[in-house]
């Protein structure tokens, strides 16, 4: 299957990781109360997704059916290990706002997932083109709910980017609007489930818009030439 | 000649949701007008504030579900929801705390879920809790009784206060003039000072208390219950909840006095503070989200007053009514479950 358009489709849109799959809830409504936090986590996973379906579809001949599953997660743990570490290194202040979700990356259902169901049956070229959609994504899908709880929760855009992209970043921030009161709940997780809950089903109000509008195919209807009247 | 062929029940009242509903609004009335007696024109602003903004939402939400909005509004369900929350927050907290608890109670817990019958949570109180966790300053500041406030807001300064032209300076005249008190209700002061190691013979002895319960809080909470006996009378609501809810709360508060009088509150005071009669008899009764039996709703009872009491005596908030009545929500199903009424002619479990 080296269909590309058809790979982007399946892992921006038809089966969004975060809004169709729901895999990764647990990180997607734990990071996602600022903008920053989820671009920095749904770039660590984009780099370990890609990354995994790479070596996994390397690798996919000479592991044994049996064994496969611990193989590909001692691959994530590694990947996930060395994308901490350069986290750690370089953006040491998103280091230390992801806090455990970071190593957490290795338990990610996405990323074994991809692995099992994708990158084991096909080739090099596109898993990790596989990877790429479906990490894009699940970053797409943190963002929007990053923003969402972020200019409910505190009226801000992208507060703390310094912490990911260098002091540059500062003057990123924008103050969207006063906030004397935080408004607490879209900053706590319970927050993070209403909004994932309407996140989805404004989803599926679209698909349903794209399905009327697309023309109806004709189906053959078999027309009975005869009759029989029973009464 | 026709029969006119009906399922049992044969016997039967017409009794419709919109007149069950007025009858409960009807009911908090005396509640409503003592709460307004100690605690000044605030409580009466915010319910009228919540009606506007319930019937609105309401109307609108049924607009783009392409249904009847007259329907809707008709049945009183959005009205109650805003009277209960309306009474339940502080009076003078500002006009946006009510319009957002509105909203999410009519749209987020009522309307998404399906509409009236389909809730799973009680619509009020899931507001409440909203409002609760996420402006936990504005929800926790009541107005100090009016008998011993320095002075009492009038309705000008309630209008003031609520809609936000009022310094904060002048808003603390309205609660208790002596500092360190300022703005508590009676359950949260005693929660305070049994954590500073004060008994309750001493907290009790603090000017917001008169001797064994809180200054208006007692009166309000007997204007509720005259309103719940009289909805008992009417049958509009099941005497099960009610007297479950408050006969676990007064067995366990027994307990907690008989162990230890000096930290713990008297049954007295947990059954006239707070919300208790409030939450017995016009919130915890809600058919829709409470157990369906009779058995199962005393059970649903019991378990909000255990709930109340563990929560209010070693939990993190004062009042636990919203928290033990979601809780409660959650295990209905639950308990319908295990709780069935024996089948006439079966064996019971069979």
């Amino acid at each position: 299957m080296t269909n590309f358009r058809e790979i982007a489709w399946q892992g921006l849109w038809k089966n969004n990781p975060g809004l169709v799959q729901l895999l990764g809830l647990c990180p997607l409504l734990a990071v996602t109360a600022t903008i920053t936090n989820a671009l920095g986590l749904g770039l660590a996973t984009l780099l370990v997704l890609i990354g995994s379906n790479v070596l996994v579809s390397l690798v996919r001949d000479f592991v044994p059916k049996e064994i496969r599953i611990p193989v590909f997660v001692m691959i994530i743990a590694a990947l996930v290990t060395a994308v901490q570490l350069l986290i750690n290194a370089y953006a040491y202040g998103l280091y230390l706002s992801l806090g455990i979700f970071l190593p957490l990356i290795v338990t990610n259902c996405v990323i074994i997932g991809r692995a099992e169901a994708f990158a084991s049956r096909n080739s090099l070229i596109s898993s990790a083109f596989d990877g790429l959609m479906m990490g894009l994504g699940f970053t797409s899908v943190l963002v929007v709910l990053g923003t969402v709880r972020e200019l409910l929760g505190q009226g801000t855009l992208f507060y703390g980017a310094e912490q990911l992209l260098g002091p540059w970043a500062e003057s990123l921030t924008i103050q969207v609007w006063q906030v004397d009161t935080p408004f607490l709940l879209a900053m706590l997780p319970p927050g993070a489930f209403i909004a994932m809950g309407l996140l989805i089903a404004l989803k599926n109000v679209i698909d349903r818009k794209l399905a009327e509008r697309q023309p109806k195919i004709e189906t053959a209807t078999v027309t009975r030439a005869r009759i029989t009247k029973v009464n | 000649m026709a029969f006119k062929i009906a399922s049992s029940p044969h016997v039967s009242r017409n009794l419709h949701t919109a007149t069950v509903m007025q009858r409960v609004i009807l009911c908090l009335l005396p509640g409503l007008v003592v709460q307004c007696v100690f605690f000044g024109w605030g409580t009466l602003i915010q319910v009228m504030l919540a009606i506007a903004v319930a019937l609105g939402s309401e109307a609108a939400v049924m607009k783009l579900r392409r249904r009847n909005p007259a329907a809707a509004l008709g049945d009183n369900s959005a009205m109650l929801t805003a009277v209960l929350l309306g009474v339940a927050i502080p009076p003078l907290a500002p006009w946006w705390l009510i319009v957002i608890g509105t909203v999410f109670a009519i749209v987020i817990v009522k309307q998404l879920y399906g509409g009236l019958g389909h809730n799973l949570f009680n619509p009020a109180m899931a507001a409440y809790v909203l409002l609760l966790i996420s402006y936990p300053v504005q929800m926790t500041s009541w107005v100090a009784p009016s008998t011993v406030a320095q002075q009492a807001p009038d309705l000008l300064a309630s209008l003031q206060a609520i809609f936000g032209s009022l310094a904060s300076s002048e808003l603390k005249l309205y609660s208790l003039g002596i500092d360190g008190v300022s703005m508590a209700t009676p359950l949260d002061t005693l929660k305070t000072d049994l954590a500073l190691g004060l008994t309750s013979s001493e907290s009790l002895s603090k000017p917001i208390f008169d001797g064994s319960t809180g200054v208006g809080w007692f009166w309000v909470n007997l204007a509720y219950l005259a309103g719940g006996l009289v909805l008992l009378k009417l049958k509009a609501i099941r005497w099960q909840i009610s007297t479950g809810i408050l006969v676990a709360l007064f067995v366990c508060a027994s307990v907690g006095w008989m162990l230890g009088p000096d930290n713990h509150a008297s049954p007295l005071l947990h059954l006239f503070s707070g919300a208790t009669m409030l939450a017995a008899f016009f919130i915890a009764t809600d058919p829709v989200t409470a157990a369906t039996s009779n058995r199962g709703r005393f059970l649903f009872g019991a378990l909000i007053g255990m709930l109340v009491y563990f929560i209010r005596t070693f939990g993190g908030y004062p009042d636990a009514f919203a928290f033990a009545v979601l809780l409660a929500n959650l295990c209905a199903p639950f308990i319908d479950y295990y709780v069935r009424p024996r089948t006439y002619g079966h064996r019971a479990g069979s």
